[in-house]
């Protein structure tokens, strides 16, 4: 499955940049130690943006629950149907979920719960983003 | 006239705000409604404007006043399903030229203004306070009762309405654009991962599913139900236009969008308006209708930390909805004969009876108490509009119900098993929306 191509902004440019490199980073405010994605201005916690920053993730986490997408409003995925859309839990903090299609895993056979690593997948124009695979 | 935005004050969002101020001091006394249509035929009659007057005047007529009478208007300027007025494509002339246009030849086609109602319902003379509401019927509903409680207008029109143009949404723009910004990339709801309209929906319904062992299949007595209640709700677009009972089989076979969730699972937009009139409970006595009280109205400003709402945030979230409900209303789960919360998506109904404590539901107890009798003629009631599974998308039909069951008036889809007293709608979402607590007596 080909992504489609991502351009990255000021507040989420970091973020793309560490994937780019194969790590993983999350915001997070410094002062309240709390974890943000997506990317925000500012702490929810504490509403200063002034200590946000990216953190190194150790890029495990576990399946908090999936759908598999049958009808899909993106035109470039609309060839890979049926596809699983998985979310992921962080290890670090699992009130932060990520999207991800578990490449490898068949449509609807998703271990929920299961342990899943980071892998690091170009979308079309090269911009690389976070994937995850199952650990078995 | 300038019409603004209802500000933030006008709503009960948070806990311990207490007893509404204004508590049984406001009463809905007019119901109107347009005829519904899938999508809009392109003619100037079955505009989102004239269906939308036509929905005023009738309420001004259900509800016995005279036109001059009314002083205030409160209405949702947004009134796409989803689709908004493609760029490359003028505006038809001829249809905005039908009416007394104002300076956006949008209005009354694509979108509406305090404005535009006003210049094309000559008869609405003495209208001085108007107001918009954000989205839904539900918003209006609130900032309506609040303007009315608070003095701001005695004989206050509420009005939704919305327009259905041909295509899918969201399946243009940037869903077939070759790259996107970061943003979109990892923002909440759409994304790069080509999650549909109701993927945030169907994975808390998974999630709820593995945690209190359910399944989708348990969802058909609910939907069966609800198609039922709707073909007996003669202003829905199920009942004009596709008469059709939906069986078990029906809605079990249909075809998956994000599994757990399929066709049936998503209600369908159409065209169609409605209006209410809302008035003081002292004018109210003088009025065509039996009037129905308001005893609260409260509002849910629901977060998600991250990406998605989880069913945890989710099932926090309508907990505080319910108890928010019945502090300002000085009830308890106890005193709600029926309920109308929203529907559109099916699954995640559940959620908004769960958090009111419904019968006595704790979550993870909806799905089980599908399989009882949840008819409008049991002493349990779901859903008894039918909802938007039952008459199509228009977050309405639940307040209207309310309305009708408590004055008498719902026809054959009235309550049998219950006294229509005292019951709640509201909606949209689980975690955001505004809610209502209507009464047959102001006390
Ligand atoms: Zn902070």
């Amino acid at each position: 499955m080909v992504k489609q191509g991502v351009v990255p902004e000021d507040l989420n440019r970091p973020f793309f940049e560490a994937a780019n490199e194969g790590r993983l980073v999350i915001q997070n405010c410094s002062a309240c130690d709390r974890l943000h994605f997506p990317p925000r201005a500012a702490c929810d916690r504490c509403g200063s943006g002034d200590n946000m920053e990216w953190k190194q993730m150790s890029g495990r986490g576990k399946i908090y629950n999936y759908g598999v997408v049958y009808d899909c409003p993106v035109a470039s995925l609309k060839e890979d149907l049926p596809f699983n859309l998985a979310a992921i839990m962080l290890d670090e903090d699992p009130g932060i979920l990520m999207y991800s299609h578990l490449p490898g895993v068949p449509a609807d056979e998703v271990p929920v719960g299961g342990a899943v690593q980071v892998i690091f997948e170009a979308t079309a124009n090269g911009q690389k983003v976070p994937e995850w695979q199952v650990v078995t | 006239m300038t019409t603004q935005m209802a500000p933030e004050s006008m709503y009960r969002s948070t806990e311990g705000l207490g007893v509404w101020e204004h508590r049984g001091k406001v009463a809905s006394v007019g119901i109107g409604h347009s005829p519904t249509a899938r999508r809009w035929d392109g003619r100037a009659e079955t505009s989102v404007g004239a269906l939308s007057i036509q929905a005023l005047r009738t309420a001004i007529a259900d509800a016995g006043v005279s036109p001059d009478q009314v002083d205030g208007l409160v209405l949702v300027p947004v009134t796409t399903t989803g689709a908004h007025w493609p760029e490359d494509q003028p505006v038809p002339m001829d249809v905005v030229n039908a009416f007394n246009p104002t300076d956006d030849p949008l209005d009354g086609v694509g979108q509406l203004s305090a404005e535009w109602i006003i210049k094309n319902m000559p008869e609405l003379t003495n209208v001085k306070f108007t107001m918009y509401a954000p989205g839904c019927m539900s918003a209006a509903i609130v900032v309506a009762a609040q303007a009315v409680g608070d003095g701001l207008a005695s004989n206050c029109l509420v009005l939704k309405g919305w327009h259905n143009l041909e295509g899918r949404y969201n399946h243009g723009g940037i869903s077939a654009s070759d790259e996107v910004p970061g943003s979109f990339a990892i923002s909440p709801g759409r994304t790069l991962w080509g999650a549909p309209g109701c993927f945030g929906t169907a994975l808390q319904f998974a999630q709820y599913c593995t945690k209190y062992g359910k399944n989708h299949d348990m969802m058909a007595p609910f939907m069966q139900n609800s198609r039922r209640n709707g073909l007996l709700f003669p202003e829905g677009y199920w009942a004009q236009h596709r008469p059709e009972q939906l069986t078990p089989e029906d809605y079990l076979s249909s075809r998956w969008i994000a599994k757990p969730a399929n066709l049936f699972d998503n209600d369908i937009p159409i065209m169609v308006a409605a209006a209410y009139l809302f008035t003081t409970a002292d004018r109210a006595q003088d009025m065509a209708q039996k009037p129905v009280y308001i005893l609260n109205h409260a509002s849910s400003r629901g977060v998600a930390r991250s990406i998605t709402p989880t069913l945890e945030e989710v099932e926090a979230e309508t907990a505080a909805t319910g108890r928010k409900i019945y502090e300002g209303a000085g009830i308890t789960a106890d005193d709600l004969s029926f309920e109308n919360m929203y529907d559109g998506f099916a699954q995640f109904h559940q959620f908004h009876i769960e958090g009111l404590r419904y019968r006595g539901m704790q979550p993870g107890d909806a799905l089980d108490f599908y399989q009882t009798d949840i008819s409008i003629e049991g002493p349990n009631p779901i859903l008894s509009s039918g909802g938007n599974i039952g008459s199509g998308r228009s977050r309405f039909w639940m307040h209207t119900d309310c309305m009708q069951q408590i004055q008498g008036r719902a026809g054959a889809r009235s309550l049998t098993g219950v006294k229509p007293e005292i019951a709640v709608s509201g909606g949209p979402m689980p975690m955001g929306g505004n809610f209502t607590v209507w009464s047959a007596t102001p006390d």
